[in-house]
């Protein structure tokens, strides 16, 4: 078994059209940066993937990562907990102009869907949101004496995850916080496509310290010293870059 | 007299009520300054929803990871007993009663314990984070806010006129002027800014302040 891929073209390709699309990271920590241009080389040469519904904590930062694939125009909906960032300029500007949908989740409740999608549960009862207008519309139940909003599980067609370490069998380590979402992505998609800094030979990572088992991986895919989000907007990156 | 505490200050006295050894979570903004004031001998463990337990004060400028951050997207730093976990483990923390303290920011708090602090109304884009998580689960949710909005107006409300965070979720108000639980539906005045009249305080507070013994004097050094 081999799941490690020859380069970020390759391992995008399977993205169509309309796809739902988890994108792993929190602000730029374990934000798959490569992939995600990746798949804007591609909407650029070929008009596709378009329409897709991403999800993800937020809504992108200045002009690179999931900003630019929104700039792109390439994502119908976005589903999110917090689509403000230091320089939300252009997911504000389509919301405004009507012109992207959103999806408001909070945080804990958007990680438990996504992990309720991987687990196999269709939905579960949470405190959080009761009372609110983000439980509008949903059941509650009362279980001992205290209300429960019942939230459904999010699954998607790919997740786009960034690693730390992986074999090529798809078993995974993150780096720091890099983690957030990134593991239960993994385990909510049909398709799983990683970037890892480096792609070791199964055995090198201590089977005590797997964070991702491989079952939850379809494609590794090596992207040494990764781009951090933050470092290209203090840069003022624009990705992609304007034509000479 | 201090006419009314900073945010450092009201930082400073919800730092004094955390118990040695608890869990915390502070909110972003002005709740996380919470960190920076604990009193000696006191050492709590800070919680960020983005997963870690446990991290340390912010690194100098040019030492950043930027894998490391906190859930204000600020780079933080590792100390020993660190710990890093994903966001349904995270979460589960928040959710689960695992957390002994949450100090947040407020819109709005109405004597029943209701919060506003996601949203200020239909304009602009709504965000909500982790805000409505936090309000369940851990044993104490306290608010750090200014006792009254910038045009003077209370934010101590009997009921909240924005949109709701939590339902019945706050214990107790760190405000600019006062220290004030929340029990049974009603506010309860426990510390008020020494040389500030009952009358003047109720003045600037929507709701009515019950008194149940002693008000202390809230004394905060000047910081």
């Amino acid at each position: 078994m081999d799941k490690t891929i020859p380069d970020l073209a390759t391992a995008v390709a399977g993205i169509e059209d309309g796809m739902v699309v988890m994108i792993g990271g929190f602000g730029g920590s374990g934000a798959p940066i490569e992939l995600i241009h990746a798949l804007i080389d591609r909407f650029r040469a070929t008009g596709h993937p378009k329409d897709l519904t991403v999800v993800n904590n937020n809504a992108g930062n200045g002009h690179v990562g999931l900003a630019a694939l929104i700039e792109q125009g390439m994502v119908k909906k976005l589903i999110c907990s917090f689509p403000r960032s230091a320089d939300p300029v252009v997911f504000t500007e389509l919301y405004q102009a009507g012109k992207i949908e959103l999806e408001l989740v909070p945080q804990g409740t958007l990680a438990e869907r996504i992990r309720a999608g991987g687990a196999g549960i269709p939905a579960f009862y949470t405190p959080t949101s009761f009372g609110t207008d983000l439980a509008k519309g949903k059941p509650v139940e009362e279980f001992e004496g205290r209300s429960y909003v019942r939230e459904r599980w999010l699954k998607a067609d790919v997740a786009l995850v960034k690693a730390h370490l992986g074999d090529r069998l798809g078993n995974l380590t993150y780096r720091m916080a890099a983690r957030n979402f990134n593991p239960l992505m993994c385990m909510a998609a049909a398709k799983t496509i990683v970037q890892v800094s480096q792609i070791v030979e199964p055995g090198a990572i201590d089977p005590e310290t797997v964070v991702t088992p491989g079952i939850f991986v379809q494609g590794v895919v090596q992207v040494a010293n990764p781009a951090q989000e933050e470092d290209l907007n203090r840069a003022k990156a624009v990705y992609p870059e304007v034509a000479q | 007299m201090t006419a009314k505490l900073s945010p450092t200050q009201m930082a400073w006295r919800a730092a004094q009520d955390i118990e040695d050894g608890a869990y915390v979570n502070l909110g972003i903004g002005f709740p996380e300054m919470v960190a920076k004031f604990q009193p000696p001998g006191k050492q709590a463990i800070f919680h960020t929803e983005n997963g870690i337990l446990g991290f340390g004060e912010a690194p100098k400028p040019g030492e950043e990871d930027w894998d490391l951050i906190n859930a204000g997207k600020k780079a933080v730093t590792i100390k020993p007993g660190t710990a890093f976990f994903h966001h349904a483990d995270s979460f589960a923390m928040v959710r689960g009663g695992h957390l002994d303290v949450a100090i947040l920011g407020a819109y709005e708090v109405a004597e029943t314990g209701d919060l506003a602090n996601w949203s200020t109304g239909p304009k602009g884009v709504p965000a909500v984070g982790g805000a409505m998580d936090l309000v369940h689960g851990a044993k104490r949710v306290a608010v750090i806010t200014d006792h009254v909005t910038k045009d003077g107006k209370p934010k101590l409300l009997q009921r909240c006129s924005l949109p709701l965070t939590g339902v019945g979720c706050v214990t107790r108000v760190y405000s600019s002027l006062a220290v004030i639980d929340i029990q049974d539906g009603h506010f309860v005045l426990r510390e008020k800014l020494p040389g500030l009249g009952l009358d003047d305080l109720q003045a600037l507070t929507g709701a009515t302040l019950h008194v149940e013994g002693d008000i202390g004097d809230l004394n905060v050094p000047e910081l």
